[in-house]
């Protein structure tokens, strides 16, 4: 019971700060706004996708940016806690480092995801064919890969010394993650237009790959596009999404336990 | 090594001060006993639990304020004592009476309700203060509780602690490089230098051990004033600081007259002189042979220190 408690107001106090952060809430969606409009329209595949036009088969794909995006920034607060001292007051309480470690987890989702869920919405100025019953769906999926990214952001900033170098390493991460989970491109697989060999395989090693496919399937429904590009089957994306998100858990939570 | 073998007993109920100058290893010290560190070797236990092997039940049972500040300053102070209440597992039904009556402790029931970062650093202190007493901890540890603050805070913080041991049955441990605070408020102290105790007793015992009173001369020619005045009855001890001669004498009073007159007979002219009882900084000297290193706020790093700086 203590442990829950000690989980549920870490949470609630990310989720303060968040929201006290006005500034961070309305530029959230600038930098989505800008990809779709701009890049989305601007960009041209060199081989039809399905019957998708680009700035369709992107928006999943930058809704998966924006978590990502997000969950790494989160990290700053493991930084930002430790710099200010915070961080002393948390990890002398009488409650675990697992707990420690998922209640800044959940909170640092929350916050990812609301960003997301703003970015979703933007889908309706596209012309994205969005209703509740697909971003009911949609949710659960967003929340699936917030929590591992989250985990990814939380685990690197604590080994980080400074702001700065956890800003360097950020886009070390963020950069390669984005571009190999064909969030912006597709991953051909066949025909004239593949992309190269090496690509297709590293793209698979990217947890975000099978997040992206998997937000596509439910926004933009089954179809050629799937035999196109590399597209796991909807239980693999799943089943990974979900194994990703323990391995980070059980690695964040021993990167939290170190006592220096 | 920053701290080296030390022995320490702390009573039930007692405020012990751990004295040293920065660097000493009093930090070190606390950090172990709070299970921040793992000592390398040797043992210790903290209201009964031993602080490697019963880490969690011996957080459970100590109350912290750090050297650094430790809040968050984007919620409130109210929000603050809340999550802390939460993670030290006080029962939410108990939690809003329990802050309550903290926040009146330390007179901040009026700003209980504004963002952490509109406190000075006085109310940021107290509010960790009164943070550190919601579980209700048996025993308290207070690391350097007034470094950087001004005298009226401090001087009200140490009434608060007096007042609190009084109301509660608590024991306190507070680090502190200031003799006053030292001598005000601890019931044993442990002098500490380069990780080591040098000394440990009662405020008064240990002032007692210098058994005598010291008299400090100012002199163009302290060299000289101190060769006249080898020998005479009643110094104890002579030392050269400067352009003073301090000397530790038995029967003061009656000794001052003497030693001014023995100058003047010599033609040593006498600047100043001035007569006081031994106080603490007179017992590290004693203790180390050197006079405590008192330059502050050297202990901070990153953005705290320019936080602590701020502040001041």
């Amino acid at each position: 019971m203590t442990e829950l408690r000690g989980i549920y107001t870490l949470w609630l106090r990310e989720i303060k700060r968040y929201i006290r952060d006005r500034a961070r809430i309305i530029s959230s969606f600038v930098q989505p706004l800008l990809w779709l409009a701009i890049f989305g329209s601007g960009i041209r595949f060199s081989s039809q996708i399905g019957n998708l036009t680009p700035q369709q088969f992107i928006f999943p794909g930058i809704i998966g940016q924006t978590l990502l995006f997000t969950s790494m920034f989160m990290g700053i607060s493991v930084i930002w806690d430790r710099e200010f001292g915070f961080m002393k007051e948390i990890l002398v309480a009488p409650i675990s480092h697992f707990s420690v470690f998922l209640g800044k987890m959940l909170g640092d989702s929350t916050d990812a995801v609301i960003q997301g869920i703003i970015v979703f919405a933007l889908g309706l100025v596209f012309g994205i064919k969005l209703n509740m019953l697909i971003f009911l769906e949609a949710l659960p999926i967003m929340i699936l890969i917030t929590f591992g990214l989250v985990g990814i952001g939380l685990t690197v900033a604590s080994f980080m010394e400074s702001l700065e170098s956890f800003g360097v390493i950020q886009s070390f991460i963020n950069l390669p993650l984005f571009f190999l989970s064909g969030a912006i491109f597709p991953i051909t697989t066949s025909g004239p237009y593949a992309v190269p060999y090496w690509l297709q395989i590293v793209s698979r090693f990217d947890p975000l790959t099978y997040g992206v496919t998997a937000l596509r399937v439910i926004v933009l429904g089954g179809g050629e596009w799937q035999t196109q590009t590399y597209a796991p089957p909807f239980y693999l994306d799943l089943a990974i999404i979900v194994g990703f998100d323990l391995i980070m858990i059980i690695i964040g939570t021993l990167a939290f336990s170190r006592r220096k | 090594m920053a701290v080296d073998k030390l022995n320490i007993c702390v009573e039930r109920g007692e405020v012990f001060g751990l004295l040293g100058p920065n660097g000493a290893g009093k930090t070190t010290t606390i950090s172990m006993l709070c299970t921040i560190l793992k000592p390398t070797s040797g043992w210790a236990k903290v209201s009964g639990f031993d602080v490697v092997k019963q880490s969690a039940l011996v957080r459970k049972s100590i109350g912290i304020v750090f050297q650094d500040p430790s809040i968050d300053d984007r919620l409130t102070g109210r929000e603050n004592l809340y999550m802390h209440a939460n993670l030290y597992g006080v029962p939410p039904g108990e939690q809003r009476s329990r802050i309550d009556r903290v926040l009146k402790l330390v007179e901040l029931e009026k700003r209980a309700d504004d963002l952490m970062r509109t406190y000075s650093g006085g109310m940021r202190r107290r509010l960790e203060i009164a943070r550190g007493l919601i579980h209700y901890p048996k025993v308290l540890f207070l690391d350097e509780p007034t470094i950087g603050l001004d005298p009226q805070t401090r001087e009200h913080i140490w009434t608060y602690i007096e007042d609190l041991r009084k109301a509660q049955d608590i024991t306190v441990v507070l680090t502190t490089h200031y003799m006053d605070e030292a001598d005000r408020l601890s019931d044993k102290i442990a002098i500490m230098d380069y990780g080591k105790i040098v000394a440990s007793d009662t405020p008064a015992n240990l002032k007692e051990t210098l058994e005598g009173d010291v008299i400090m001369v100012e002199t163009k020619e302290p060299e000289k004033l101190s060769s006249i005045l080898a020998g005479t009855v009643g110094i104890i001890r002579t030392n050269i600081a400067g352009d003073e001669v301090e000397l530790t004498v038995r029967g003061g009073k009656a000794l001052l007259p003497r030693i001014v007159e023995a100058a003047a007979k010599n033609g040593v002219f006498v600047e100043s002189v001035s007569l006081r009882e031994p106080n603490l900084a007179d017992v590290f000297l004693h203790y180390t042979g050197r006079a405590i290193r008192t330059q502050s706020g050297d202990e901070l790093h990153g953005l705290s220190a320019i936080k602590r700086r701020a502040i001041r």
